[in-house]
């Protein structure tokens, strides 16, 4: 099979994908876009609750209605589009990427890829908690999905194992269809997810959050009928004399969101994001390829992920048209209390943005780049990214260097 | 004369291939299962390996089926359309004591006829397994042994046994067998009596209560827990054989093996049950502990972040520790029970050696003419050349539909799965390993759900996990 040419290919056409596609089609290319489900949105859809959009739109939207925001965009910009169509491979030397649909097996030729696949949820295996292997026990998402879109309930009394923000928003749709939550539990300290969502899915509804617990095991054969949570020390070891029963058939898990990166095996990664290592252009270290969205780093925000699908959108396609030139770059180092961050390096000459987010709650700080500050901050949470402009002269004054540590100094 | 009713008590692996061996010959082959599907006993959590032979002594009834079955296995699983990688094992020697263990194990192989074993120096085993343990002494080399999917190969050899005549009832439990004057006569089943001539008792975790309904008394099962954890694709390649370490007398040890999928497992644990534990298949904090450690002694880089799951197998372990094959004094009752490792490896051999050379005998059974040893393997389009998938395709577009992203499984493929008799998430599953893999179906099991619901008419409300009462939805929301 002959391969199709296409200036840039964009896989995936979740909020990120998207405004990728539009962004490339506007700046001249030939752009195609591949998404798996049948309708373009990713995780939009199924997020039927309001809070996107403030900063793109300065409108509060729900999920569907931003993603028809995005796919109105979209389909003025003349990307050619195709979903039920998933990639299934990517052959980085042959610049080859392979898709199939119901119509067939598809390969094409990309000038440039942006890989906005998303991310998963993480399994309850993963966390290894012992006990049998009921049913009842779903990841948030799948939950939401079902509950939001096929119009299913997955149980009569659940509880939340997990503070990420889409553990706190199912645990607020499952109480108002009805069903009953026991608690929202979370090993941590603080709280995974935004402090709005705290106040807005439990608070509001006297939803219990407890913090510093966890399940050590489920009980129940064939449904779940249980679970043991204990209270974890500072490390987040379970201690056992604080274990207590809590009678549930559904264990709804929002643990964690991994990068979907496991067709791009040959894109080096961050290792805290978990995600390819991209630079100011979000351009991985394949040249041809940019990230952009969840498979890059989980992000709060929508709008901060169209965002980063508008630039990785337009940057992929100059680099198509032979006009992004390699910079020299000024790799990111972490210093303390930086956990995710984006991009991992910097160019002297381009316009700089940095995303990151803190390994534990601080109050006051500083973030500094190279020792200089670049903002100054009330008081920073893990739920929270902070999103920074790095001015000119800064970049400018980076010149010549190869790293520049990030670190955010209380104050 | 009629031909004889057979019924085999028990659809794992080693029933559903004594169900397949009896339908060779003229009789009514039926095969009765509790479950609502085939290979959800022990069989569908256990080591997986066909193991090459060397660690059961000579004189054991183990020894004496475990070679020959491994010998079979290249053409049963080309017979029945089963993966089977010969990806050979390794005995780790780490400490001075083990290199007799394995100078022994060695000897006690070639006893039991197997070929090929070595014993390899460190620089050898470097080479083969880069991950290995550097303080690694040596290692026996066993070129012979393999993997494979134990309930694929149960789903598959069931499906053989009704393809050529046989009749597989699930949720059929047996809960009374009836004798007169020495000889099987009925089993009660699923509330009813049917008359049988024959019955083969291959009922796993209970094939000594079956035996004590037929008055066959003997000592019971000793449920004998394997605790697992699975690792995800990304780190398969990490080992290419199975790793053993020197054996205890309990078991095996915890090991480190490629699945046929290309993940990584770790385990099994070893530890004696009540005798009344028989569905205790939960896993503990201290065995999946103890899993981690024997893993590492033998892999020290094994990375943990990747594990897909956890979960536990029950050996059905007599006091002798040794399979239970044969005739009974009850005329007509045989068994193939106590089946413990290397039970899976072992099953064809004692499915051919018990009727072929003792029932079909006893009870001077004929060759049926038409006997059909093939059966169609499920289609897998990725592994198809991209010819016949895209023809594949055309002919039906659901081939084209990933409808498990993980494991890269088609909507066309679940769809199948269900027309073989799947019913449940889980019947899907061990047929099509959709939501097999590293999301654990966290992204497919909604369209999973749908396929059923759909291909069966029935709602999805009313689809079930696994076994009877694991339903995974209550409703509709606001009804
Ligand atoms: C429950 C929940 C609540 C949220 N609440 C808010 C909120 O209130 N406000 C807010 O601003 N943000 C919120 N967010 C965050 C926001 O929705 C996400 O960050 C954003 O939508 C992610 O977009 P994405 O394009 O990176 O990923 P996704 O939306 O996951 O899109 C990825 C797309 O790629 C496709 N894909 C993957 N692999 C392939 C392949 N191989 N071939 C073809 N296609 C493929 C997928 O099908 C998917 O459509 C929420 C998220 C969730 C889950
Ligand atoms: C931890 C572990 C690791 C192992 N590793 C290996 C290995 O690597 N290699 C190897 O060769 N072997 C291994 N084995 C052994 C192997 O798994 C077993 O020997 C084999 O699976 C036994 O199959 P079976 O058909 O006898 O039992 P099962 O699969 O349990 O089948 C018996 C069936 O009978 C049904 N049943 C029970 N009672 C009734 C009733 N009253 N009426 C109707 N149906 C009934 C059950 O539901 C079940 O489906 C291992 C075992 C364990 C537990």
């Amino acid at each position: 099979m002959k391969p199709a040419a296409v200036d840039v290919l964009v896989v995936g056409g979740g909020a990120a994908g998207m405004a990728a596609a539009s962004a490339a089609a506007e700046a001249g290319a030939h752009t195609c876009l591949l998404e798996r489900g049948r309708v373009l949105g990713g995780v939009l859809d199924q997020c039927i609750h309001p809070g996107f959009g403030l900063h793109r739109y300065r409108a509060e939207l729900t999920g569907p209605e931003f993603a028809h925001r995005l796919r109105e965009e979209l389909s003025r910009s003349g990307a050619t589009v195709r979903s039920s169509t998933e990639v299934i491979s990517v052959d980085a030397t042959e610049r080859r990427v392979r898709a199939v649909s119901p119509q067939g097996l598809l390969d094409l030729q990309p000038q440039a890829m942006v890989w906005a696949a998303g991310a998963r949820e993480r399994p309850l295996g993963a966390l290894r908690i012992p006990g049998p292997r009921p049913a009842g026990v779903f990841v948030a998402g799948l939950a939401q999905r079902l509950v939001n879109i096929q119009g299913l309930l997955p149980g009569r009394r659940a509880v939340v194992l997990g503070s990420g923000d889409i553990g706190l928003i199912m645990a607020r749709r499952l109480h108002l269809e009805g069903m009953d939550v026991a608690a929202v539990l979370e090993i941590k300290p603080f709280p995974g997810g935004l402090l709005r969502n705290v106040v807005q899915c439990l608070e509001d509804f006297n939803i219990p959050l407890l913090l510093q617990h966890t399940v050590t095991a489920l009980h129940g054969r064939s449904r779940l009928e249980g679970v043991t949570v204990a209270s974890v020390d500072e490390e987040g070891r379970p201690r056992p004399e604080t274990e207590a029963f809590i009678a549930a058939d559904t264990l709804i898990l929002s643990v964690g969101l991994i990068p979907e990166i496991e067709l791009v095996p040959f894109l080096p990664c961050d290792p805290a994001n978990q995600g390819p290592q991209v630079n100011a252009w979000m351009q991985t270290r394949a040249p041809w390829v940019f990230s952009a969205g969840n498979c890059t780093v989980i992000y709060d925000l929508v709008d901060s992920v169209a965002e980063a699908g508008g630039l990785a959108g337009t940057q992929a396609a100059r680099y198509a048209a032979g006009e992004l030139d390699q910079e020299s770059e000024i790799v990111l180092t972490r210093g303390e209390n930086v956990l995710h961050m984006v991009p991992s390096a910097l160019s002297p000459g381009t316009p700089g943005r940095l995303a990151l987010r803190v390994s534990r709650p601080i109050g006051p700080a500083h973030v500094t780049v190279a020792g200089q500050v670049v903002t100054r901050q009330p008081g920073l949470r893990p739920s929270e990214m902070v999103e920074i402009t790095l001015k000119k002269e800064l970049l400018a004054s980076l010149d010549g260097a190869h790293e520049a540590r990030v670190e955010v100094v209380p104050t | 004369m009629n031909a004889p009713r057979v019924a085999v008590i028990g659809a794992g692996v080693v029933g559903a291939l004594i169900a397949r061996e009896l339908c060779r010959y003229e009789a009514e082959v039926l095969l009765l299962e509790r479950y609502p599907d085939v290979g959800w006993g022990v069989t569908k959590a256990n080591s997986a390996i066909v193991h090459a032979g060397f660690h059961d002594a000579p004189d054991s009834v183990r020894a004496q089926f475990c070679g020959h079955g491994n010998a079979l296995f290249e053409g049963l699983c080309e017979e029945l359309g089963v993966p089977l990688l010969r990806v050979g094992s390794w005995v780790i020697a780490l400490h001075k004591a083990d290199l007799d263990v394995l100078e022994h194990l060695k000897n006690q192989g070639e006893a039991n006829g197997i070929r090929g074993l070595e014993i390899a120096s460190p620089e050898e085993l470097r080479t083969h397994e880069p991950a290995l343990n550097p303080k690694v002494l040596a290692g026996l080399w066993a070129p012979t042994a393999g993997i494979t999917e134990p309930w694929a190969l149960a789903i598959a050899a069931a499906e053989n046994a009704v393809a050529n005549g046989g009749m597989l009832l699930t949720e059929h439990e047996v809960t009374d067998v009836e004798v007169r004057s020495g000889s099987i006569r009925a089993l009660s089943v699923a509330g009813r009596r049917e008359s049988v001539d024959i019955v083969v008792n291959a009922a796993g975790l209970y094939t000594d209560r079956v035996a004590a309904m037929a008055g066959v008394n003997g000592s019971p099962l000793i449920p004998r827990r394997g605790e697992y954890i699975l690792l995800d694709k990304a780190v398969g390649g990490l080992v290419r054989s199975i790793l053993f370490p020197a054996p205890n007398p309990a078991s095996k040890g915890i090991l480190v093996l490629p699945t046929v999928d290309g993940g990584i497992l770790l385990g099994p644990t070893a530890e004696d049950l009540p005798p009344e534990a028989r569905e205790a298949t939960d896993t503990t904090t201290d065995g999946l502990r103890a899993t981690v450690d024997g893993a590492r002694r033998l892999v020290p880089s094994l990375d943990l972040s990747k594990t897909v799951k956890t979960f536990a197998g029950l050996r059905p372990e007599s006091p002798s520790e040794d399979f239970l094959l044969g005739p009974t004094p009850v005329k007509g009752f045989y068994q193939a029970a106590a089946m413990r490792s290397p039970g899976l490896t072992a099953a064809p051999a004692v499915a051919r050696w018990l009727v072929r050379e003792v029932i079909a005998p006893e009870h001077g059974l004929t060759s049926r003419s038409r006997f059909n040893p093939y059966r169609p393997a499920p289609r897998r389009p990725f592994e198809l050349s991209d010819q016949a998938w895209a023809a594949l395709i055309r002919e039906d577009p659901t081939y084209g539909h990933v409808a498990c992203h993980c494991n890269q499984v088609t909507e066309g493929e679940v769809v199948e799965a269900i027309r073989r008799g799947a019913r449940t998430l889980d019947g899907v599953k061990f047929r099509t390993r959709a939501g097999f893999g590293r999301c654990q179906g966290g992204s497919c099991a909604d369209t999973i759900l749908h396929i059923l619901s759909r291909e069966l008419g029935v709602n999805p409300q009313d689809i079930a996990q696994g076994p009877p009462g694991s339903t995974i939805l209550s409703g509709k929301v606001r009804p």
